[in-house]
């Protein structure tokens, strides 16, 4: 019964890795036909890091402000102090597995960290420097 | 039961009479003389009743990424709907939601808000908010400040795994149940909180 347990545990988390990998093609495959392409994930990595001065609060932020600088670990809201869960899909299966969650992110994310939306080339670099964590 | 039991519960109950006895001698007090009232009415120890958890799975969703889903019963219905109305600049960041989504959870917060749910955590908020204000914070409430207002700066605002007093979890860890009791609170870094 264990085994079988086990077993299903590891096949229901690899499906999820699945669903999750197939919703950031079909991402990706969208940024591209806005033009966009090809998708670097060192690109993306340096816009994950890129400081902006955050006018309201009065410091520079960047995305590690609320995901944490350990994409593997919970981090936590940088006014409420709320635990947001760990983004790196290796540790945590549930993440990108919404195509409209992960555009509604990029448009509130963008907006508050750099001032203006992300354009699909950002996107696409950030989400496949993302789904290699 | 066994006799460590019941010197622990003679005991506790020893410290609750202490305590609303200290209680009754407070003048500062007197806003929330009804809740000991209330706590008298049972004639027994507090009841560790809460708020009315959220229910409603949309305000979830929508609301509890960045902030706990604070519980509707926590304001009145007239700070929901001018929050609900401002979420372009909502505490300087931009939560717009669909209008179908900002309906939905508009509706939810003001069904279920303080003044229509009758319990005693909504009554007291209430009571302690100015007929003329619409507070757009819980922190604001007389309540909530009265309640806290013996915490000191390090262990929430100066405390990395609190931060602010928005994070109501990160000590009311059944929050999420609707609880905030107070003999349930452990403050990150701190332990136990009893006053």
């Amino acid at each position: 019964m264990k085994r079988y347990m086990l077993a299903v545990t590891v096949l229901l988390s690899a499906q999820a890795a699945v669903a999750s990998e197939a919703v950031i093609q079909g991402q990706l495959e969208q940024y591209r036909s806005q033009g966009a392409g090809p998708f670097n994930a060192a690109n993306g990595e340096a816009m994950w890091q890129k400081q902006h001065m955050q006018e309201k609060l009065g410091k520079e932020v960047n995305c590690a402000s609320c995901h944490g600088a350990n994409l593997k670990e919970a981090g936590s809201h940088i006014k409420t102090g709320k635990r947001i869960e760990a983004l790196a899909p290796s540790v945590n299966p549930e993440r990108f597995g919404d195509a409209e969650k992960i555009e509604k992110w990029f448009g509130r994310n963008c907006t508050w960290t750099w001032g203006r939306e992300c354009t699909a080339q950002e996107k696409g670099d950030i989400l496949t420097f993302l789904k290699a964590q | 039961m066994n006799r460590k039991k019941f010197m622990g519960v003679m005991l506790l109950a020893g410290c609750v009479t202490v305590a609303m006895a200290t209680l009754g001698w407070s003048g500062e007090d007197e806003r929330w003389e009804h809740e000991r009232g209330e706590r008298g009415e049972h004639g027994v120890l507090p009841v560790t009743s809460g708020v009315e958890p959220v229910m409603n799975k949309t305000y979830k969703a929508e609301c509890s990424a960045c902030h706990f889903a604070y519980p509707a019963g926590l304001l009145p219905e007239r700070s929901w709907v001018k929050i609900m109305n401002n979420l372009d600049d909502h505490f300087g960041d931009n939560a717009s939601l669909n209008k179908e989504t900002r309906e939905t959870i508009e509706n939810y917060l003001r069904g279920h808000a303080a003044d229509h749910i009758p319990n005693r955590f909504s009554r007291s908020i209430l009571r302690s908010v100015d007929e003329n204000q619409t507070p757009m914070r819980i922190t604001e409430t007389g309540y909530f400040v009265h309640k806290h207002r013996e915490i000191p700066a390090r262990m929430v605002a100066d405390n990395p795994q609190v931060k602010s007093f928005s994070n109501c979890l990160a000590c009311h860890s059944s929050a999420t149940h609707g609880s905030f009791d107070e003999h349930g609170v452990r403050i990150p870094g701190f332990g136990r909180w009893e006053d």
